[in-house]
């Protein structure tokens, strides 16, 4: 940079004015995302307990009773209910993303990022990403509360990889939508409180009950929402057994989420500028 | 390059509506590198001509260039050499002051070990060091003003754009901040601020733009601004200081004689002073005028 005025300043070797890449903005947003996750202590152990309490509530409390009506037991229900416990509490901590989202859009923070040489929307990619880590976290202490209260499975690492997989891939479509909610909302309760009815879904699917035990008008849903062909197809192959069309079924709408999701935020990103 | 030639801004015809509701109207202004103050009241429009300015939001019309560049065409060039500091802090609240610094840095473009350097010497330059390590959220908010501007600075912008900087501050804070602002057109860069402080306006700027209902009312210095009134005041004082009379005058020798003449064959030995007009007068004198001239233009003859 050349300059006119003689300043101590000027005179200083500099590189500054390119602004930083995309996947530089990434990770240093990744990295500040996680700071957040991690430095919030009560954040951090809802993500933790949550899990573990839904998984201890369902198997233990509920566990012998729903699966005596299904003619199995206790260790049954828990092979039964492990996807949908996963699901439910990566539900919960993807609803964090919405309140982080719309705190950046809403003070002056992303106006700053605007005004500087780089895509200013890494700061959503870096909340995705460190969601991700936070619920696969969560996912991971399901699954070893799962073994502590005896459940076994045949699973390969195939079939093992291929359910976190999938229940990642539907962390991932949550986090997005919560990201859009929390980027259209006024404000970062408004936010939260629109993504409460996502957090309710997990019960109307196949993952804590059977489907044909619901009341008719429910079957419809409950069996054709995006969720149902998910969990079935996490359980199958937990269990290690294939998991058949839900699995295309369940692939398919976690798509068809994640392009409207990443098409609403192109479209809203750059509108949705504080005044 | 091109800017290091150019007038810091030129604008001709800019003109910004949200929706329906116009903001901004015919604005046509050029100003050389220096400090200068965008003064109004609430509303007048100065957030969003900061916002046009400083690439953050799209002109509708006219003809606009800061630093020579067009901020609608050559925005991510521009934005290399600018820098906003708006009126809500953008400083991350969760993380420590060296921690802002240093994410700001990289994003700039810097290499980590330039970013922590540059962190460094413009927390120490703010007096921040000693609480570089602490989360923002334990900020008081003359600290955390003083950060977000640090943040802004660390990509050595040659233009910083400061909306009201000192709003909600102490008086003390204020002075340290304004202190501050002269540092850095010392240093090379220069600075647009906004303000309803015609006080800080005064205190800091070469150049006074006066915008009121999205139009520019006046522009000139302070002492132009207030001769642009024109009116001093003669004020007749009692012994205690109390004032008597206020009589307003062009403020030439022969006018003021006259006055004077007057004054001295009916009272001999009251106490006379000749004021000029405050900034503040020359404000309400330029936002009244201009909303009574509107006022008759929307009259059909």
């Amino acid at each position: 940079m050349t300059t006119t005025s003689p300043s101590r300043e000027a005179q200083e070797p500099t590189s500054v004015g390119n602004g930083a890449g995309a996947l530089t903005g990434l990770r240093v947003f990744t990295a500040r995302s996680l700071k957040h996750s991690f430095r919030d202590a009560e954040s951090l152990l809802m993500a933790i307990l949550l899990p573990v309490m839904l998984m201890l509530i369902f198997v233990l409390i509920f566990g012998e009773s729903i699966a005596a009506g299904q003619g199995g037991d206790r260790s049954d229900y828990l092979a039964y209910v492990l996807p949908a416990v996963a699901l439910t509490a990566a539900g919960f901590g993807a609803s964090y993303t919405a309140v982080v989202v719309s705190n950046d859009m809403t003070t002056g923070f992303m106006n700053r990022l605007r005004t500087m040489p780089f895509p200013a929307v890494t700061v959503l990619l870096g909340h995705t990403a460190a969601s991700m880590v936070r619920n696969l976290l969560a996912t991971g202490v399901v699954l070893a509360v799962a073994f502590a209260l005896g459940f076994r499975t045949d699973a390969g690492v195939a079939e093992f990889a291929g359910a976190v997989g999938l229940i990642a891939l539907w962390i991932l479509v949550i986090t997005v939508v919560f990201a859009v909610l929390g980027m259209t909302a006024g404000s970062a309760e408004a936010a939260s409180s629109y993504g409460f009815v996502l957090l309710f879904l997990p019960y109307v699917s196949s993952g804590f009950a059977p489907v044909e035990t619901m009341p008719g008008w429910l079957q419809g849903f409950a069996g054709h929402q995006p969720m149902t062909p998910i969990i079935d197809a996490s359980r199958a192959l937990l269990e290690g057994a294939t998991p058949g069309d839900a699995w295309w079924v369940g692939l398919l709408w976690c798509g068809g989420f994640i392009a409207v999701a990443v098409w609403l935020a192109a479209v809203l990103f750059p509108r949705k500028v504080a005044r | 390059m091109a800017y290091t030639d150019s007038p810091l801004l030129a604008l001709d015809g800019l003109s910004k509506s949200y929706g329906r509701q116009r903001v901004l109207t015919d604005l046509n202004l050029t100003l050389p590198p220096g400090i200068h103050a965008l003064l109004g009241p609430n509303g007048a429009g100065k957030t969003t001509l900061v916002n046009v300015l400083s690439t953050l939001v799209p002109y509708d019309a006219g003809r606009v260039r800061v630093l020579g560049l067009d901020p609608r065409r050559e925005r991510k060039r521009l934005q290399g050499l600018v820098s906003l500091t708006g009126q809500y802090a953008a400083v991350d609240d969760k993380l420590s002051g060296a921690e802002n610094m240093l994410m700001m840095g990289r994003l700039f473009g810097l290499s980590r070990r330039d970013a922590q350097r540059r962190a460094d010497d413009l927390l120490e330059r703010f007096a921040l060091t000693a609480a570089a390590g602490k989360r923002v959220a334990t900020y008081s908010g003359g600290m955390r003003r003083k950060l977000d501007i640090a943040a802004g600075l660390i990509g050595r912008p040659r233009l910083i754009f400061l909306d009201e900087p000192t709003t909600g501050l102490d008086t003390r804070s204020r002075q340290a901040l304004w202190d501050e602002i002269r540092t850095l057109a010392d240093s090379g860069a220069s600075v647009f601020l906004t303000t309803q402080y015609l006080e800080e306006a005064d205190a800091l700027a070469d150049r006074i733009v006066v915008l009121h209902g999205g139009r520019i009312a006046a522009d000139g210095t302070a002492a132009q601004l207030k001769s642009r009134v024109g009116g001093s005041t003669i004020q007749l004082h009692d012994d205690a200081g109390h004032i008597l009379e206020e009589i307003p005058t062009r403020g030439s020798a022969l006018d003021v004689a006259r006055h004077l003449d007057a004054v001295a064959a009916a009272r001999p030995d009251v106490d006379v002073t000749v004021r000029r007009p405050t900034l503040d007068e020359v404000f309400l004198e330029l936002t009244g005028r201009q909303a009574r001239e509107r006022t008759q233009e929307e009259v059909p003859a």
